[in-house]
This record gives C-alpha cells, structure tokens and sequence, in this order.
C-alpha cells in the first residue's frame, strides 16, 4: 500500500520536474531567438516611419492621439520583448503595472487641476 | 532541508561563492527604473499642462525642429537597444566576443546619437535660440516655454545617454576581466535595462517635440 502511494509521489514529482523542464524549454526558445529581436527592431523602425509620415499630413487634433498611440505601441514592443517583461514572472508584471498605474493617476488628477482651473494662469 | 542551509552557509563562509540573487537585483534595478520615470514624468506633465495652455505657441515651435534628424536619433536609440539584447544573448551562448562586438556597436550608436545632439543644438544656439538669445527674446511666451521644455528635457535625456554609455563601459570592462560570464549576467542584463529606458524615454520625447505640429 505505502509502495503503491510512494510509486505515485514519484510519478507525479517526476510530472512536475518534465513539465518545468518544459517551461524552461519555451522560455529558452524564447529569450534565445536573435531573429525575435531583430523582428521586433524592424517593427519599431517601421513605426518610427509610420509616425514620422502620419505627421507630414495634417490630422488636426487627431495628430497628438495618434503619435502618442504610436508611442506607446512601440513602447509595449521594447519592453515586452528588449526588457523581457513578456517572459518575467507575474511579481515583476504586477509590479510594473502598480508603478505605470501610479504614474497615469499623477497624469490624470493634474489634467482635472487644469480642465477645471479657471483663470488658467 | 537544515542540511542545505548548513552547507549554503558553509560555501558562503569559505568564499568560494558570494551569495547571488538576481531576481532582487532585477527588482532593484526596476525600482530604479520607476525613480526615473517620476523625473522624466514630472517634465512630461509640465509639457502637457503648458501645451494645453499654449496649444498654438507650441505648433509653431515645434516647425523650428527637423523631424528627419529626430528620426535619424530615433532610429539610433532603437538599434542599440537591439544590439544590447543581442549582446545578452550572444553571451548566453557562450560567445564573450561577440557580444563585445555588439555592445561596441551599442557605445558608437550612443556616441552617434549625442554628436547629432550637439550638432541640433548647436545650430539652434546659432540661431539665437537660447536663454535671453535674440531669436527666443522675440518669440511668443508659448514658444519660449517650449524651447525651455525641449532644452532641458533633451539635454537630461542625453545626461541619461552618457550615463546609459558609462554603465555600458563598466560591464564591457567586467566582461573582458570574466567577472561577466554565460551563467552571471545580472550585470549586464540591469545595464541593459537601463538603456531601454533611456530608448523608451526618446520615443516620447521625439513625437511630442518634432512630429506634432
């Protein structure tokens, strides 16, 4: 009986350890492509070109929202990919998270200063 | 499991390997990546509170900027951050040489990116666009605080580069003396992490003063 519980344990250790393995694997895979980084480069290059024309054509107040988009699509791309943040464990993606969310409250809470500031200066 | 620890503490006493973790090293470089981004965000809602003020004042400004020397910076930045990553992987191969080969491409792209620099401001001080110049005395109170903004925002930007290019050095340095190898890379992969801030940095900072007329 206890032989037979023991053969099990080892069976599902033996589970856990393959399918770590298998992580490590795909995260090696991952971080170890040259071609990745050197697609993700040209991307970014593409987007600076996409930005750099969209400003040549006149966009009115659509211009801001659209570079800033650009912006910050590129900057999802550098670092999910140049600082790893994709393949980081949830502690390192939540901690990002808690300071950008910090960060646009700042943003926000002094754009309802101004919108609601009145005389502006 | 009081054996482990024991022998842990055992190799640690002896010296033979100084007690590593990378994981808070990450995060501590993280920490210092946040600092940043209150600085440089601070100047970022300066420059949106003003443009709200000025929206017209900092159009016109902004023409006074070459977008195509903007993009060729930004297309600088955006290679050496690729030659960093492929410098980390080279060395995770095994490959010390090669990822010197591209991390001296990551110094001459830093270095490229701050002669452009000098040579964008110093044509704009040539123009009298500087502190009581001649040209900005005359400008609108919008574009003066524009110019203000784009002074100081770029040149904390290329502090930022210089920094980024040292930290750099430093590693290439640790790098060739092997105190960076395959299986200790934290190093080099924090320094890393701080020239893309300084990329992620540029990106903003290129469409808000060169592209949005």
């Amino acid at each position: 009986m206890s032989a037979e519980l023991k053969a099990s344990q080892v069976e599902i250790i033996d589970e856990h350890r393959l399918k770590a393995e298998e992580e490590h694997l795909a995260h090696e895979e991952h971080s170890v492509g040259y071609g990745t980084y050197v697609m993700v480069w040209l991307g970014l290059v593409g987007l600076t070109a996409i930005t750099v024309t969209l400003s040549g054509i006149s966009l009115g107040s659509l211009a801001i929202i659209a570079a800033l988009l650009i912006a910050v699509i590129k900057t999802v791309m550098v670092m999910n990919y140049f600082m790893h943040v994709k393949f980081d464990t949830v502690i390192f993606k939540v901690f990002i998270a808690v300071c950008i969310i910090i960060f646009l409250t700042m943003i926000i809470l002094t754009f309802f200063d101004l919108t609601f500031r009145n005389p502006l200066i | 499991m009081s054996h482990n620890s024991e022998t842990l503490a055992h190799e640690v006493h002896e010296g033979g390997h100084a007690h590593r973790d990378d994981v808070g090293s990450k995060m501590g470089i993280w920490l210092f990546l946040f600092t940043e981004l209150l600085l440089f965000g601070g100047m970022f809602i300066l420059y949106a509170s003003y443009r709200y003020i000025y929206p017209n004042d900092f159009k016109a400004a902004a023409l006074e900027l070459d977008p195509i020397l903007g993009a060729v910076n930004t297309v600088i930045l955006l290679t050496s951050s690729l030659t960093v990553v492929l410098g980390i992987v080279a060395l995770t191969k095994n490959n010390a040489k090669l990822c010197m080969t591209y991390l001296w491409i990551t110094q001459v792209c830093g270095l490229a990116f701050l002669v452009n620099k000098y040579f964008e401001w110093t044509h704009k001080i040539h123009l009298g666009i500087y502190p009581n110049g001649p040209a900005l005395d005359d400008m609108a109170q919008g574009e003066r605080v524009f110019f203000g903004l784009y002074y100081t925002m770029t040149g904390l930007h290329g502090l930022h580069v210089i920094v980024g290019m040292a930290f750099i050095g430093f590693v290439m340095w640790f790098i060739h003396k092997k105190y960076i190898t395959s299986t200790n890379l934290q190093k080099l992969e924090n320094s890393g992490l701080y020239w893309h801030l300084v990329d992620i940095i540029w990106i903003f900072l290129f469409p808000l003063f060169y592209l949005i007329h």
